[in-house]
């Protein structure tokens, strides 16, 4: 098995602070993988390392099954979007396109990425932008801009760091569309987020990244605490927190607490909203709303740093 | 590489304005010339060449080059050389460039290669509008020399473009000097400000006559030495150690940026 990015023991150090610390990551082929973590993770800077942009401490990183230095690597290969896009402010969208695909590159490489200009502004909608110069363009238009041109290679790998910023929700939906048929066509998409639903609407394998290490790793779902939130709004709270408390797997997180009516749950074992909606209307209590909350990224955080450094 | 630098140079404002500057000082010169000739008692404090600018519009380039050299072509270069790296830095397109990819020497290469041909390219503007300014306002005649001998109209137009390329070769120092300074810094403006500061303070040094030990060292050392192609017969020694002097700047600092640019981490 070969491997779109592998790190061993990746690190990175500024002064007496490891921004990446003794990374092992490995990104199969094929997969649309996102990677989560606050600001200050580190998530950045091992995208840097990939690109051949930052030197690592110690540690090795292979892209595409080469080992990356900051003067070779597969590169060619790959298309990335490193934080925001940039560009030449002076020159249009579609003459910006051009001049990096004529900066370095063979002939026939360059020739390829010339004659793909108008298929990648298209597939970010920029068409009609293109003659306008990138001075001009809305966050979100530039945003597109830096995705057609990480597209512009025909990229066996996309490393994308935050691709939605800027994004309007139609932009975002849009986006996550492009990927996800990116990564079914074969294109192995590595995407960096601070968004979990956004990843987890997407993503086929997820990795999260705090201080420098990773925290947790595996399918999206995987990655929430063990027990489901759910919040029931019902006529009764009383009744229901009595009811609730006799189901098997249902502890009671608050009852009126938050808001009249409003009981919040968690759920665990073989609990599941469905029985314990069953119990309450068979006890006779009117339910108006059973939602299923979904944690935050810090939700997340906090029950993995919770696991990892104060064991309770 | 090197025909994108050039055509994202074309595209610039900046790049126009530098170059209507430089090409309106000669024209500027010929007028200031037409509208109110030298008096003979002035003679003692005016430059060399604009006395005798009234007999031959030859002179209206030479003229031009010798006063835009000190500074405008100081800040040519700032713009040129001292932006090159640091100003894609700052525009955040450095990180774009590299992961094209290409290679960090190679893009230092083309940056410098494209700074020496559009300082060529200014000079070039400053000659040929002194010439259509001076031709058309005195004509074109015989030139005299320093050494009182005279030179015929065509040999003087080739001694006026040696000129030309002198000066250009003998920036080719401080160009390496300031594409240099851009390796080190991810601000645009200060690299430019640094490389300007860097050429004026070499010229000052390089005219104060105490500080003559410090003259064949410094970057823009013999710039004036093309005034030599104007002896009979001509002086080459200025133009020979100045060219000495800008080599060994060029080879110095582009291995000094090739090694401070490989070597960095770019985290603009």
């Amino acid at each position: 098995m070969t491997f779109a990015i592998r790190t061993t023991a990746l690190t990175k150090r500024y002064d007496d602070v490891a921004a990446v610390d003794g990374l092992d990551l490995e990104v199969e082929r094929g997969a649309l993988y996102g990677f989560l973590g606050p600001n200050g993770a580190g998530k950045t800077t091992t995208i840097r390392m990939a690109l051949g942009l930052i030197h690592p401490t110690s540690g090795a990183v292979e892209v595409l099954g080469e080992t990356v230095t900051t003067d070779r690597g597969p590169l060619r290969r790959v298309g990335a979007l490193v934080e925001e896009p940039a560009f030449y402010r002076y020159l249009s969208g579609r003459r910006n396109l051009e001049s990096f695909a004529r900066a370095g590159g063979r002939g026939d490489d360059t020739r390829r990425r010339l004659a793909r200009i108008d298929e990648c502004l298209s597939l970010v909608g920029l068409t009609d932008a293109a003659d306008k110069r990138v001075k001009a363009y809305s966050q979100g238009m530039r945003q597109r801009l830096g995705i057609g041109l990480a597209l512009l290679g025909e990229p066996e790998l996309l490393m994308l760091d935050e691709p939605t910023n800027g994004l309007d929700p139609t932009g975002m939906r849009e986006m996550r569309q492009l990927l996800r048929g990116l990564a079914d066509n074969g294109t192995t998409v590595f995407v960096s987020s601070h968004l979990l639903a956004e990843v987890e609407a997407m993503c086929d394998r997820v990795g999260v990244m705090a201080q420098g290490r990773i925290v947790a790793e595996g399918p999206p779902g995987t990655l929430r605490g063990a027990a489901d939130r759910v919040r029931i709004d019902v006529d009764d709270v009383a009744a229901a927190q009595r009811v609730a408390d006799r189901q098997p797997g249902v502890s009671i997180l608050s009852a009126g607490g938050d808001g009249p009516g409003v009981l919040r749950v968690t759920l665990a074992g073989d609990a599941t909203p469905a029985a314990l909606n069953a119990a309450l209307v068979a006890a006779g209590i009117r339910v108006s709303a059973l939602v299923a909350e979904r944690d935050t990224l810090e939700d997340v955080f906090l029950h993995l740093t919770e696991g990892l450094d104060v064991p309770r | 590489m090197f025909r994108v630098e050039i055509g994202k140079a074309l595209r610039r404002w900046r790049t126009w304005l530098l170059a209507a500057a430089l090409a309106g000082v000669p024209v500027l010169i010929v007028i200031a010339v037409k509208a109110s000739p030298p008096e003979p008692q002035a003679a003692e404090d005016a430059p060399p060449f604009l006395l005798q600018i009234v007999q031959n519009g030859l002179f209206a380039p030479l003229t031009g080059l010798a006063v835009v050299q000190p500074f405008f072509m100081s800040l040519a270069i700032g713009l040129f050389a001292g932006d090159a790296i640091a100003g894609e830095a700052q525009a955040g397109t450095l990180r774009y460039l590299l992961v094209r990819p290409i290679g960090r020497a190679k893009l230092l290469g083309a940056k410098y290669l494209s700074a020496m041909s559009l300082t060529g390219a200014l000079l070039l503007g400053v000659i040929v509008s002194g010439l259509v300014a001076g031709g058309a306002v005195f004509g074109f005649g015989p030139l005299p020399t320093f050494s009182g001998t005279t030179l015929s109209t065509t040999e003087a137009l080739v001694r006026v473009v040696g000129s030309g390329l002198y000066i250009l070769l003998a920036a080719s120092g401080i160009t390496a000097v300031g594409l240099w300074i851009s390796t080190l810094t991810d601000s645009g403006p200060g690299a430019i400000v640094a490389t300007v500061i860097v050429a004026i303070a070499s010229q000052v040094i390089d005219q104060i006559p105490n500080l003559h030990v410090l003259h064949p060292y410094v970057p823009t050392h013999g710039w004036l030495g093309f005034t030599g192609l104007f002896r009979f017969p001509v002086d080459w020694s200025g133009m020979r150690s100045g060219l000495t002097v800008s080599t060994a700047y060029t080879a110095a600092f582009l291995v000094l940026a090739v090694w401070n640019f490989r070597r960095r981490d770019v985290t603009s």
